[in-house]
This record gives structure tokens, C-alpha cells and sequence, in this order.
């Protein structure tokens, strides 16, 4: 037999320290650190190098670590981001990221800092293409990467500490794991010192530990001794299963000491959105609607489960015929999905206003056209990750979420517990756009951890991840729309199918949100906008960023193009002439009384957009391969839940030692609510942003801030921070009967208030107290105003709308059919900027997200259940974004703030269509338009060229 | 228990292969390691589903004469180990400009840092990069055992998609790219939907040689993505074979030259695409030739 097996440890120098390591050998080099070393800075988003999250350094060059095996790296040096402050270029790219708001979620940056940190080490000075392919191994999902390059750019003006930008040590409180508080300890911007917290460029204040691989997220931390769990997954789109004599199994599996099924689910089998569309189970009974739909978990030892090979778990499976699509779905004789809906039909939605019929008839100009799109994924380069844990008769998960308080609810149902029985831990979370609204390993967590009495961890695998969660709605769109000789709009239908795949999730949310905006925003006097959610066999279609609103303005803005060409305007001037304003009314009927900023951002486009036709114009007399286009789109978002109440709660307290406490139960995944939160607290109290201490999302800790989705966050919650800071300082006042003008200022224990004409100093350690340690408080809470909907859906579904417009400036290659984006001016209404930095990075990232919907994202079950099949934008990808923010403030908003973080994505893929379409003459309506696809419909209208 | 074996030197690789390989008691089939970049993507698919995957290892790496670029008389010869990154560094003649065009555009520079020459032929994608340029360069694969060596023309070597002509007891040695004029020029170009980190939809290398007289005296013409295998089109070669390098060449490049090709349907694109974009890539690497001055000819 063979003799050379390598048995022995694998010496390695890992951030300068030599270790040895007792692995075995084909260990990927990514466990190796974050299991044996316990360096969990290096993240794991693939396994695959496909998403470059855990690049190191090996002897100085650039690698995946999970690529690499053990015993490859004997006798190398390894450099990880624990070791990046070690290096003297290291902190100033740390401080140039956090400066940029180079992080979002956090997830990718300890890859894309390690990449470039090899470039900089390399190369003295950097430009934009160097820092494109070096750091072209990494994918960012939040950023669209234009914020991480000009951080890298940047970096050598960080040499030099900067005072106050990073390294401040603030106090914090708690133990910052999951049994206590979890805290963040603020940094310090020049900026919040000023007068004005909001509107200034406020560094991220949970940036620091995203830096430096400190930041915890799901997959990084679990109870000593916790058990890992995997979840059995249905291989087949639709099937029938047997489980077989699971006692005998068990007892044949060492390591393995539990298989839990449908029958150990405690209290309902069932999970989903809404009270009466829970239609999904922990685990299938009987048979499985999907492929990746989970029948049973098996809890054991980490290396048990490693070897498990499923062909020996006992199941038996017969597939069955399928329903693949809206088509099929909708076929008289298809599969009942559900026996609930006999018809397929999830819900149905619309919105009715006016006399469309005698419109359409009337008018002077029509379009009309079907569209479609497909699945698409979240890709958040953080797949689900967690862990439970009992505490007595309560259950405590620790997880990746953007919903702590619909997760409480869902894993008490689950377990047959009150809600208060359960406590939701968030972790760090590594980017979400929707995906983690729903629960995925958190009931099967729970179950297992309350049956067996011990922690149960779990990480879903990248393809586990993409083939269980889900998934923006496929659609197929009919509409028409119609205006006069003058190029008002007069009339829009739309019939709009989404496919909601096996179970309901977020269905009747799209169902609903897309007929309100489905005619986009502009006067349209007669309306008729119908949706429907399909149930299919497909991947679970949820929520992701727009709810199916970008699918929507893909047709109308499509369609709108074609209506200005019809009458002779300008794009720009023909949705100028049609935009919402003030007073208007909308599709539902309701009058918008403030913020309707839509005219002012095409006003303060129409210079750069007049700069893109005549460059279009110039470029094209000349090549007849490369056409230039330019593209247009608009978009209006209703920020908050359609007609429902939508609440949040925010805390802030003062305690005896001088803290002052904002307990925020809104979840920052990213896209820096507890930034902009505690900038609006800060200016709302009177006190700085520095003298704050979060305390962030945990059920048990903080009060129900509602979802971070809906782009709601920064308009409730940032409105009942708002509040809970007037309450605060009203509560001060009182105490000290001081005018509302007075001025306060914090320095240990001791609270100044200043009046106008005396000032006094509260001993806060000497003040009476509660148990808790806290003297004042402010609690504050805000519900957006809306209307239910009528039987026409008429009312007023939100309490505010954000609005914006895009251009962008793009080449094709009328042979190749390949679409290269030259630059995008976006303009948005945000009500008021709180955070200029934080905003500019959403509107990046959301266009990032637009540019992959228009051009290259294609979820394909079985298929494209990797990050190398399924494409998102990679760096270079995203061209040069300007950005104008415009400022309509919003009375019900803090500060006269709205939410951006959807609008950001909406009208970026209409802009790419409607800049094929000026290139080509070619309107792309199959979605994504992919090179194939584009060329075909070249060939197809003729203008196709051969070199 | 898993088996991982790193030898230091060929002779011992070649005998635990052989070992491995043989029949009985002491065989256990090995799955050769070098840069692990198709490897661990690999096992990764397979532990998302709870499937089983390859666990013992021959790990090539720490075998000198497997990395590294030398010649051997008028050829040259490039380790089997031998990484993307090393092939950018090295100094070769223009010959291999189309092989180091390829290195740069194989994953991001983690990938090309550990991912190996012989890796991409052994794995035999039809959409690996490296083999177009190899193949228009004629290369040959040296391949060793115990019982030998030998030296096969890569296009005979690839049989298939994922499917070679080496023997389970046979490791690829070196790839041999025989003698080539140093007036040879060549070009690689890769047609992708994004712009990093991306599998080719199709790809074309070409390498030329012109004559004094402005002729072209040889030409060699490969796609990569078309076909189970990376494809020579030796009928286009032969059309333009000894015609005077100028755009009247272009007119030549007709798709009945084309009809050895047989490329899938798939999520990146569909076949009738795949053929047009052959086409198209072909006429702009002739062109480009042409006018070496212009960029970007593909997207």
C-alpha cells in the first residue's frame, strides 16, 4: 500500500506567527483559519472562487482560501485581514475604506482589502484599470464597487492618522456577543461634531469592525459544543417521498445523533408572510413542491456530517410531472400547486381608475407590448448562517435576518411558543435585498436546539443557499398605453403575471404593490393595472428589492419611449410634461400633498441628457459597429408596507454613568440605518452623534422596529428615532425647566443644559434612577398614514413616495450584440439626504443591481446554482455614476427624509432598454438581454452587422 | 481515510500512480491536485447536495520540474504545474501573446496565481481558455508513467467534453510547443457577459505568420466554446493560406467554414449565436491584424 501519506501538521506563518496545525490535508485554507485558528475575518461566500470573499495573501499573492488546501501551505506565509493593520499601508487603506463608505454589509471588503493590499504593496501609484483587475476577483453585491475603487485610489492620503475619522475609543456596553447587549462602539466623524448631524457625511458608525474582520455574522460565532445541522434536500422540482426506519439509521451513523421530520415540528408545520398565506412547511409532508425544498435535517458532529453522503440516508422519491411556469401553471389542466388554489392563482391585485376603454379609443397615440423577465437571485455574498440554543423554556437564534421580529413570530409558531419565548439575535448581516425577510435555517435551528436540548449551528452552502431561498418574481407583462396629440398620457392597462413559485412568501406583496405603480410616475387620468401571483414549482419567487415594481417600469417606461417618439418629443421632455407634482393625483386616487420631486430631477438632467444625444449623435455618424445610445427612465416608489399598518419603536435613555443608549431594533444590513438613525437622534436631542451607544437589534433588548425592507427604515423608524429624541429632550426640559431652545452638551456623568439665560448641570450619578440604571428616557414611535384600498384600489396605500430619474449613456455592438455602459447620471428625490455618503452608496449599489436585471442575471434551477453560472456584476462592470440628489422634503419624514434604497434599483434596467432601443432601433423586451438575445433581435429587425 | 500524498519528486508521483492505478489490493484511485481551482469548485457542488466526491489526493505541487517554462532545442516547454500568473511573467516570443492573453482573462488573479496549465487541459472545459491558444500553436502534451513516456498533439489528447486520452496511471508532464517563427504574432480574444470572472461564450485564438511579401505563409485558427472541444477550423486556414493579408480577407471568412463547429444551446447563449459570434471574432482578430493598433475588438 501506498506509504507517503501525509499525516503530520502543516507548519505555516499566519500574520507573522508561526503556527502549526494538526488539519487534514485537502482542508480548504478558508476552514483552516476560521475553525483551527479561529480567524473568522476571512469570510466564505462560495467555496467555489467565484466570489473571491475569502482572498488572502500567500507569500504575497493573491488567493481564494478555499482553494487551497492544508498541506499546500506548508512552510508559507499567510496574510489575512486580522493581519492588515500590520502592514504600514494597511490602516490607511482601512481608514480610506471607511472614509469612501467603501463597506456596506461588510462581507466582501476583508477580500476586496486584502486585494488591495497586494496592489498597493506591488504598485506605487495606483489607477482606475489597476485597481479594476486586481481587485476583479471579488464580487460586491451592496457597493457597485465605485466607492471600494475610490477608496484604493485614495488610500495614500490616509497614511497620516486622521483625528477623530477612525480609532476613537468610544464606550460601549455589554459583552457584544449573543447573551448580551450588542454593541457598537462609535466612531468618530469631524462631521457630527458640527452643528448638524444630518446632512453630513457621517462615517459608518458600525464601520470600524467590518475593517478589521472583527464584525460577527451568521456563520462566525456559536456556543461551544454546538452540533451542526444539514438539511435533506429534495433533488427533484416536484416528488412524491417515503422516509425510511430512521431509528435504524441513527444508530448506524456515528456522529449522527438526531433526523428531525415534519413530525418533530413541535407546533405548526407552516411558515409565510402573511396570517393567512403560511403555506410552507419546515419540512415537506408527503411531497415537495420544489427543487431544494428540505424533508428532514440531520444533526450530528461537525466531521460526521462533512461525510455524509445522502445516497444512505433512507428516502425513497418518485418525481412528478412538474408546473414550470407562468404558461404551464395557468393551463386548465395543470397540477393544483396547492389544493387551496384550484386555478394556480396566489392572489390577484389591480388598481382601476377612470374609462380606459373610451380612452384607449379616444386617444391620438398608442403603444402597446409584452414583456418578461426571470428569476433572479439575491446573491448576497453571505449565505444563511446561525445557530440556536435553549435557554430553559425559551429559545434563543443567532442569525443572518432582516426581520428579527417576523422571525421571533415565525420560529414561536413553529415551536408552539408565545412570541415572548423567543429571542432573535441578528447577526452582523452580509447583505440581504430582500432575501432574508423570509426565514430559512432559523425554524429548523429552533426545532432542533429545543428537541435536543443543546446549540445546533448551521451554514448553508452558496448552491443550498441559491436553490432554497428566495427569489425575485419572473414576469410577463401585457400593457398598453395611450396618450394625446400633445403627448399627455392618457391611458395605461397592464396585465402582469408573477410567477411566486412553490409557496406563497412575499406573492400578494408584489400582487399588490405592482398595479399602484404599474403606470409609473406620472398623471395617468384612466387606468386599469391587473397582477396576479402564480403559484408554479419553480424556486420560491419573495421579496427582492422593488417587489416587483422593476419588472413593471421595465414595461411602462418601454412603453412611454414609444409614445414620445410617436408625438414628436423628446423622452425627457415627454415624461417633464407628464411627471406627478404636488397635488396631482395618483393611479389609487390619492393627491400627493408634499415631496413629488420628480419634475425637478428631469429638470436637473436635462443638461446632461442633451449631452448624451449629442455625443450619441457625433459618435454615430462615424461607426456603424458601435452604436451610441442613450437611455431614460423614471421611477416612484411607495415607501412602507401597501395600505398596512407599519409601525416602529425606537428607545433612548440616559443612564446614571453618562451613557446615552439608543435601543434600535432596525437591522443595518448594509445599507447604514444605524447611522442614519443616530444622526437624526443626535440632532433631534441636542447632543452629538459621538455620545450615543447602540443597542442594536435583539428581541429581548430593543422594541419592534418592524423590517428592513420597503426602503422604510430611514423614513419610520429614522421618524420614531426622531421621537424618541423630542421625548428625551423633553423629558430633560421638564426636569430642568429650562425653554426649548436650551443647549446640551454631556462629559462624564454630567449633563449640561443651557439656557438662554442660565444654564444647569444634572449629576446623572447621582440622579434617582430605575433598576435598569437608566434616569431619562424617550420612547418613540411613528405609523405612516395610509388608507386601505377600495374594491377598485383606490385609496392611499402610502404615506410617501420616493421618486427619481436616470439616464445613462451606453454603447452596442450591433455584431456581437454585447451592451458596454458608458456612464449614468442618476437624480433622486430623497426627501432630505441625511447621510449624503450612505445615500450616494445605495443609489450605486441599487444601479449595480439594475445593470445585472437589464443585462446578465438568470436564475436557472439545477443550472446556474453557482456564483460562476449565475452572473452579477463583477468590478468594471459598473461605469461612472453621477450623482444629483434632490431635496422635496417630506413633512411626515425625519428631517423631511424618505427611503431610497429601492428607488435606487427601479428605473436602471428600464435606462439600459431604453438606451439599446435609441442605439439600435431595437426594443429588447425578453429580460435579461443577454448578447444572444440581442443580436437575434439585430438579426431580426435587419441592422445586424458581421464584423 | 482520506489518502493525501505530495511527493517531492516525478519518479515518486509516477510510481504511487501506478500503484494506485493497478489492480488489487493497492489500488485506489487518486485525483491529481495542483492549483485546486476546478477541484474545490467542484467538491463544493457536491457537498450543497450531500454528495459524494473525490477525497484522496496525488498532490503535484511540490515537484520542481513541474512548474517553470524552459526550452528543449527548438521547442519550449511549460510544466504542467505551471501557473497562469508564471506564463504572464515569463518572457516568450509573440507566438504566445494569445496564450498570455488567455492567463489574464482566466478567473481574477487569485485564479491565475494557483490555477495551472495542465489543470486547464486535463479538465478538459470546453470553454477553457488555455486551449485555443495551445492548440494554434500545435502544441504537443507530454505525458509520463511508469511504463514511459510519450508525447501526444493536444488536439488528439482532449477527446471530449471533460474527457482526455491520459491513462489512470499517467500524469501530464509539460506541454511542448514545438519550434515557431519568431515572426509568428497572435491574439486572443474572449467574448464573456460581464467583464471579470467569466466563462466564455466563445473565444477564438489566432496566430499568424506573414510572409515578406505580405502574404500570409501560415495561419492557425481555434474556438474555444463551440464545440465539446476547442476547434481548429483547418478549412478557413486553408482559404486564407498564402492570400495577401488585406480587408478583402474579411469578405473570405464566410460561415460554411464554420460548419465543423457544433456549439450547445445553453444559459450563456444559444447555439445559432455562438456560430455568429465565432464569425464575428474571427473577421476582427484578422482585422486586428491588420491595424495591430486597434483595441478592444471584443467585448
Amino acid at each position: 500500500m501506498i506509504t507517503e501519506e501525509f499525516t503530520g501538521a502543516v507548519a505555516l506563518t499566519v500574520n507573522g506567527r508561526k503556527v502549526e496545525v494538526g488539519a487534514r490535508p485537502d482542508m480548504r485554507l478558508s476552514r483552516l483559519l476560521r475553525e483551527e485558528l479561529g480567524l473568522t475575518g476571512t469570510k466564505v461566500g462560495c467555496d467555489a472562487g467565484d466570489c473571491g470573499a475569502c482572498t488572502v495573501l500567500i507569500d504575497e499573492e493573491q488567493a481564494c482560501a478555499c482553494l487551497v488546501s492544508a498541506a499546500q501551505l506548508e512552510g508559507r506565509r499567510v496574510q489575512t485581514i486580522e493581519g492588515l493593520a500590520e502592514d504600514p499601508i494597511g490602516p490607511a487603506l482601512q481608514r480610506s475604506f471607511h472614509h469612501h463608505g467603501a463597506a456596506q454589509c461588510g462581507i466582501c471588503t476583508p477580500g476586496m482589502l486584502m486585494a488591495s493590499l497586494e496592489l498597493l504593496r506591488r504598485v506605487e501609484k495606483v489607477d482606475r484599470p489597476m485597481v479594476e483587475t486586481a481587485l476583479g476577483g471579488v464580487l460586491c453585491r451592496c457597493t457597485g464597487y465605485l466607492k471600494i475603487c475610490d477608496a484604493v485610489l485614495d488610500a495614500q492620503n490616509f497614511l497620516e492618522p486622521d483625528d477623530g475619522l477612525a480609532g476613537e475609543d468610544v464606550s460601549h456596553i455589554g459583552d457584544g456577543g449573543p447573551s448580551g447587549f450588542k454593541s457598537t462602539a462609535l466612531s468618530q466623524d469631524l462631521a457630527a461634531e458640527m452643528a448638524s448631524a444630518v446632512g453630513a457625511r457621517v462615517a459608518r458608525l458600525d464601520g470600524l469592525s467590518k475593517l478589521d474582520g472583527s464584525e460577527i455574522y451568521g456563520a462566525d460565532q456559536a456556543p461551544e459544543g454546538a452540533l451542526w445541522l444539514r438539511a435533506i434536500r429534495s433533488p427533484h422540482w416536484r416528488a412524491g417521498f417515503v422516509i425510511g426506519d430512521l431509528g435504524a439509521f441513527v444508530s448506524n451513523e456515528p456522529g449522527i445523533f438526531r433526523v428531525l421530520t415534519a413530525v418533530d415540528v413541535p407546533g405548526e408545520n407552516s411558515f409565510g408572510i402573511f396570517p393567512d398565506t403560511k403555506d410552507q412547511p419546515v419540512f415537506a409532508e408527503g411531497e415537495t413542491r420544489y427543487r431544494g425544498e428540505a424533508v428532514a435535517a440531520i444533526i450530528g458532529e461537525r466531521a460526521a456530517i462533512d461525510a455524509f453522503d445522502v445516497r444512505r440516508f433512507p428516502i425513497r422519491w418518485e418525481p412528478l410531472e412538474p408546473v414550470l411556469g407562468i404558461e404551464a401553471a395557468l393551463s386548465p389542466n395543470a397540477h393544483k400547486v396547492h389544493v387551496s388554489r384550484p386555478d394556480n392563482v396566489l392572489v390577484r391585485g389591480w388598481v382601476e381608475k377612470g374609462d380606459i376603454d373610451t380612452a384607449f379609443r379616444d386617444c391620438a397615440h398608442m403603444a402597446e407590448g409584452v414583456f418578461s423577465t426571470r428569476f433572479v437571485e439575491h446573491a448576497y455574498i453571505e449565505p444563511e448562517a446561525g445557530f440556536a440554543r435553549r435557554v430553559g423554556d425559551r429559545v434563543e437564534v443567532f442569525a443572518s435576518t432582516q426581520a428579527p421580529y417576523m422571525s421571533r413570530d415565525e420560529v414561536a409558531r413553529v415551536l408552539g411558543l408565545e412570541p415572548g419565548d423567543v429571542r432573535i439575535i441578528p447577526s452582523a448581516c452580509g447583505g440581504g435585498f430582500g432575501g432574508k425577510l423570509d426565514v430559512s435555517l432559523q425554524p429548523m435551528l429552533a426545532i432542533a436546539a429545543w428537541q435536543m436540548g443543546v446549540p445546533v449551528r448551521s451554514v448553508y452552502t452558496r448552491p443550498e443557499s441559491m436553490a432554497s431561498t428566495t427569489k425575485r418574481h419572473p414576469s410577463a407583462i401585457s400593457a398598453s398605453a395611450a396618450c394625446d396629440a400633445q403627448g399627455r398620457i392618457t391611458a395605461y392597462a397592464m396585465e402582469g403575471d408573477f410567477d411566486t413559485g412553490a409557496y406563497a412568501s412575499w406573492g400578494p406583496t408584489v400582487a399588490g404593490r405592482v398595479p399602484v405603480h404599474g403606470a409609473g410616475p406620472y398623471r395617468v387620468p384612466n387606468v386599469l393595472n391587473r397582477a396576479r401571483a402564480i403559484y408554479s414549482n419553480g424556486p420560491i419567487a419573495g421579496a427582492f428589492r422593488g417587489f416587483g415594481v422593476p419588472q413593471a417600469a421595465i414595461a411602462h417606461e418601454a412603453l412611454y419611449d414609444e409614445l414620445a417618439e410617436k408625438c414628436g418629443l423628446d423622452r425627457l421632455e415627454f415624461r417633464l410634461l407628464n411627471a406627478l407634482r404636488i397635488a396631482d393625483e395618483t393611479a389609487t386616487g390619492q393627491v400627493l400633498q408634499a415631496s413629488a420631486g420628480l419634475d425637478r430631477c428631469l429638470e436637473a438632467l436635462r443638461p446632461h441628457w442633451k449631452r448624451m444625444l449629442d455625443e450619441a449623435r457625433t459618435l454615430n455618424e462615424k461607426s456603424a459597429v458601435t452604436r451610441r445610445g442613450a437611455g431614460i427612465a423614471c421611477m416612484w416608489y411607495g415607501i412602507g408596507n401597501t395600505a398596512l399598518s407599519n409601525p416602529s419603536r425606537m428607545r433612548i435613555a440616559l443612564t446614571r454613568e453618562g451613557k446615552l443608549l439608543f435601543f434600535n431594533g432596525a437591522v443595518d444590513i448594509g445599507q447604514g440605518s444605524t447611522t442614519v438613525l443616530t444622526q437624526i437622534a443626535a440632532d433631534a436631542l441636542g447632543l452629538p452623534v459621538s455620545a450615543f451607544t447602540i443597542v442594536a437589534g435583539d428581541t429581548d433588548k430593543t422594541a419592534d422596529a418592524g423590517k428592513s425592507s420597503a426602503s422604510r427604515q430611514t423614513f419610520v423608524s429614522g421618524k420614531a428615532a426622531e421621537n424618541a429624541a423630542l421625548a428625551l429632550r423633553a423629558e430633560i426640559l421638564r426636569h430642568t425647566n429650562a425653554g426649548p431652545g436650551a443647549r446640551f452638551s454631556l462629559q462624564g456623568s454630567a449633563l449640561t443644559v443651557e439656557g438662554k439665560s442660565e444654564s444647569s448641570v444634572i449629576d446623572l450619578s447621582s440622579s434617582p434612577s430605575g433598576a435598569d440604571g437608566i434616569v431619562f428616557e424617550g420612547v418613540g414611535d411613528f405609523d405612516p398614514p395610509t388608507e386601505p384600498l377600495d374594491v377598485k384600489g383606490q385609496g392611499v396605500p402610502y404615506a410617501t413616495y420616493g421618486f427619481a430619474a436616470q439616464i445613462v449613456a451606453l454603447d452596442v455592438d450591433m455584431s456581437l450584440g454585447t451592451v458596454r455602459l458608458e456612464r449614468f447620471v442618476a437624480a433622486h428625490d430623497v426627501g432630505r439626504a441625511i447621510n449624503p455618503t450612505l445615500v450616494e452608496g445605495q443609489i450605486h449599489g441599487g444601479i449595480a443591481q439594475g445593470i445585472g436585471l437589464a443585462l446578465m442575471e438568470e436564475y436557472v434551477p439545477g443550472r446556474t446554482e453557482n456564483l460562476h453560472d449565475y452572473l452579477i456584476p463583477s468590478f468594471g462592470d459598473v461605469p461612472a455614476i453621477e450623482i444629483i440628489l434632490i431635496e422635496a422634503p417630506e413633512p411626515l419624514g425625519p428631517f423631511g427624509a424618505k427611503g431610497v434604497g429601492e428607488p435606487a434599483l427601479v428605473p436602471a434596467a428600464p435606462a439600459i432598454l431604453s438606451g439599446i432601443r435609441h442605439a439600435t432601433g431595437v426594443s429588447i423586451r425578453d429580460i435579461p438581454a443577454l448578447p444572444h438575445r440581442v443580436r437575434a433581435a439585430l438579426e431580426a429587425a435587419g441592422v445586424a452587422t458581421e464584423i | 481515510m482520506a489518502i493525501y500524498l505530495r511527493p517531492a519528486s516525478l519518479k515518486a508521483a509516477l510510481s504511487t500512480l501506478a500503484q494506485a492505478s493497478g489492480k488489487g489490493r493497492s489500488a485506489h484511485p487518486l485525483t491529481v491536485l495542483a492549483g485546486g481551482t476546478d477541484i474545490y469548485p467542484t467538491r463544493a457542488g457536491k457537498q450543497a447536495w450531500l454528495e459524494s466526491f473525490p477525497r484522496d489526493f496525488l498532490d503535484i505541487t511540490q515537484i520542481p520540474q513541474l512548474r517553470g517554462i524552459r526550452r528543449d532545442g527548438r521547442a519550449i516547454l511549460i510544466g504542467a504545474a505551471t501557473t497562469w500568473t508564471d506564463i504572464v511573467a515569463a518572457r516568450l516570443p509573440p507566438a504566445f501573446d494569445a496564450l498570455k492573453q488567455a492567463a489574464l482573462q482566466i478567473g481574477g488573479l487569485q485564479i491565475q496565481n494557483r490555477g495551472t496549465l495542465g489543470g486547464n487541459i486535463v479538465n478538459a472545459s470546453p470553454a477553457a481558455d488555455g486551449v485555443p491558444p495551445l492548440l494554434a500553436l500545435d502544441a504537443e502534451v507530454d505525458i509520463a508513467s511508469v511504463r514511459g513516456e510519450r508525447s501526444v498533439p493536444l488536439a488528439s489528447f482532449i477527446r471530449g467534453n471533460r474527457q482526455t486520452g491520459l491513462a489512470r496511471d499517467e500524469l501530464v508532464v509539460a506541454i511542448r510547443l514545438p519550434g515557431h517563427r519568431a515572426s509568428s504574432r497572435s491574439l486572443f480574444l474572449k467574448l464573456g457577459a460581464r467583464s471579470h470572472l467569466v466563462i466564455s461564450i466563445v473565444s477564438v485564438a489566432m496566430l499568424l505568420d506573414q510572409g515578406a511579401d505580405g502574404t500570409i505563409a501560415d495561419i492557425r485558427i481555434t474556438v474555444g466554446a463551440a464545440s465539446a472541444v476547442p476547434t481548429r477550423l483547418a478549412a478557413l486556414e486553408a482559404e486564407l493560406r498564402g492570400e495577401r493579408l488585406d480587408a478583402s480577407l474579411i469578405e473570405r471568412v464566410t460561415p460554411g467554414l464554420f460548419s465543423v463547429l457544433t456549439p450547445l444551446d445553453d444559459v450563456r447563449a444559444s447555439s445559432h449565436y455562438r456560430r455568429a459570434a465565432a464569425r464575428i471574432l474571427v473577421r476582427r482578430a484578422l482585422a486586428n491584424f491588420m491595424e495591430p493598433q486597434v483595441e478592444e475588438v471584443a467585448a
